[in-house]
């Protein structure tokens, strides 16, 4: 506790306010200190301490004097802590609250909690050490300072001055966060350029490229990305967005459907579409309320949602008691079938084998035979036979 | 002569309550015929439900299906509705099953009583049930205690009447 210093409580010119937090008591080494009830500030440059109630009561270390820092997990009745360890005292400290002190290290305990954040926040600023980048106006470090933390510039122009400091230096932040992010879309941009160029080419020789080749190919494409994606950005949010979405839905899901037999379940559609927009992921509530879209946009796809909760999108040229009775004849044909193995014959999920068969048993045309070996559905002889 | 089991019997999902409600409907009446006559064939008039589970009615073994408990449960309601079948205790563990209803027994009685012209005789329960004059009927081996309701249906139509002997119970027919 001796390596701290009096100090006023307000930041320097240049130095940030980084991260505070209330109720928090300072520990010297293990012993209680009468620092008990007070905000913690951490800035780019100091930790400090003041008091909850008497604000002009205020304590400041600097960061450089942090040699390193961890955790101590709460326990019964006591709360979670972070130990600091600092560096020996520097020669010409100026006064603070303790003379001296037989511990080089402190402890910061968070009776409100807040450890996590601040303990992560710490970390941030010793690994980026700003304050050896960024000078304040009124350095601490030198010697021969007459009062502890006086900030320069005082009145209006000063706090003036100050916000302009610390909004320069949060714009600094977000750009350099959104640098990495820009590129990548840069580059992003160029490989849907070329995926485009290489399948006008495509279209352009038909007659070159086997038809098979094509479709690998096409599956690439989609695997790989969408050219213009539907975002939030270029559409909006709400229900305009949804309607767009929607067109773009449909257009895309046309062939796998198709392909699984003109039913697939909402969980792999959403599957299919993040994985081929690539970047600009939709949410569930998106692909949700895009889908609900279909039928009022006159789309030739439906959302529906069986009695078990399940929710498929259906091809509207999907015909529901075609595919009862085939499931039907399938089942007559081998006297018995299970959800497993209708779904291996057919070559769909087994949840829409299962709800497959669970609508034929609702209409009656089938029975089911529930066992310790499995559920299995015969053909409904109860109605038939007699 | 042995007991010829139903198609339904064969047939695994006759072992599982059926969902559809026009499929239980029918699966159910299979159950209710099944049980009766069965009965019926081994001559027996109760059911104690715990035992039942294992008995060759309900427990297939040649197709290894066995009907659970809770359904064999709502296949007694169904014959209790039907006025087949009357629990003996509350907890509904054993029951009587009556594969023929008091009417019908009466009936038979009654049948057989006028055919051998011997109405205005007095018989003793035991000569109905078990005398070797009887022997052949229908009724003949009928517990006592379904015999006597159906001599109260008889009674109840004033073609019998109930009589009280020195150590047993007999009636006189009209």
């Amino acid at each position: 506790m001796d390596r701290f210093v009096w100090a006023s409580g307000l930041l320097e010119i240049n130095e940030t306010l980084v991260i505070q937090q209330r109720g928090v008591r300072l520990y010297d080494g293990d012993e209680k200190t009468k620092f008990d009830l007070g905000t913690v500030v951490l800035s780019t440059h100091r930790l400090l301490w003041r008091e909850q109630k008497k604000h002009d009561c205020c304590i400041a270390l600097l960061l450089s004097q942090i040699i390193f820092f961890e955790e101590q997990a709460a326990g019964i009745g006591k709360s979670a802590k972070i130990v600091v360890h600092l560096q020996p005292i520097p020669p010409n400290k100026e006064a603070g609250p303790y003379q001296s002190s037989k511990y080089s290290y402190i402890k910061l305990s968070f009776k409100e909690h807040g450890q996590i954040e601040f303990y992560r926040r710490l970390s941030e600023e010793l690994s980026q050490k700003r304050w050896e980048r960024i000078s304040v106006s009124q350095p601490m470090q030198s010697p021969g300072r007459s009062q502890a933390g006086r900030v320069r510039a005082a009145g209006i122009v000063g706090i003036e001055r100050k916000l302009e400091e610390k909004r320069k230096e949060t714009d600094k932040n977000i750009t350099e966060a959104f640098e990495d992010l820009s590129k990548l879309m840069k580059k992003a941009k160029e490989m849907v350029d070329l995926s485009k160029l290489i399948a006008n080419k495509i279209k352009d020789k038909q007659g070159d490229i086997s038809e098979d080749e094509t479709i690998r190919f096409k599956s690439y494409l989609l695997s790989m990305g969408i050219a213009n994606p539907v975002t939030r950005e270029t559409h909006g949010s709400g229900t305009h967005y949804h309607m767009q979405l929607a067109k773009q839905l449909s257009g895309i899901l046309q062939a796998p459907v198709e392909e699984q037999g003109g039913m697939m379940a909402l969980t792999e559609v959403y599957c299919l579409t993040n994985r081929a927009r690539g970047m600009e992921l939709l949410s569930p509530e998106d692909l949700v309320n895009a889908c609900k879209m279909f039928e009022a946009l006159n789309l030739p796809m439906r959302l529906r949602i069986f009695d078990s909760g399940v929710m498929v999108v259906q091809l509207q040229s999907h015909n529901e008691d075609e595919m009862i009775a085939s499931a039907v004849e399938t089942v007559s044909e081998r006297g018995f079938i299970s959800s497993e193995e209708y779904a291996k014959l057919v070559g769909i999920s087994v949840l829409l084998a299962k709800e497959r068969l669970l609508l034929a048993e609702k209409v009656g045309h089938l029975c089911r035979d529930d066992s310790v070996e499995s559920l299995r559905f015969y053909p409904n002889l109860f109605l038939t036979q007699d | 002569m042995s007991f010829e089991w139903p198609w339904q019997y064969n047939f695994p999902p006759f072992y599982s309550l059926q969902p559809n409600a026009n499929t239980q409907h029918k699966q159910l009446a299979a159950w209710c015929s099944l049980v009766l006559s069965y009965l019926r064939h081994h001559k027996l008039y109760t059911i104690d439900v715990l035992e039942a589970q294992e008995s060759p009615l309900f427990h297939n073994k040649k197709i290894q299906r066995k009907f659970p408990i809770e359904a064999i449960q709502v296949v007694l309601e169904e014959l209790r509705k039907k006025g087949n079948l009357e629990w003996i205790d509350k907890s509904k563990t054993r029951c009587l099953i009556m594969w023929r209803r008091p009417e019908e027994w009466g009936k038979l009685v009654y049948q057989w009583v006028s055919k051998n012209a011997m109405t205005n005789s007095v018989f003793t329960f035991y000569e109905l049930s078990n005398g070797d004059d009887t022997e052949g009927e229908e009724f003949h081996g009928l517990e006592e205690w379904l015999l006597l309701r159906a001599l109260q249906f008889l009674q109840s139509e004033r073609k019998a009447e109930i009589i009280t002997l020195s150590d047993s119970k007999g009636v006189k027919f009209f």
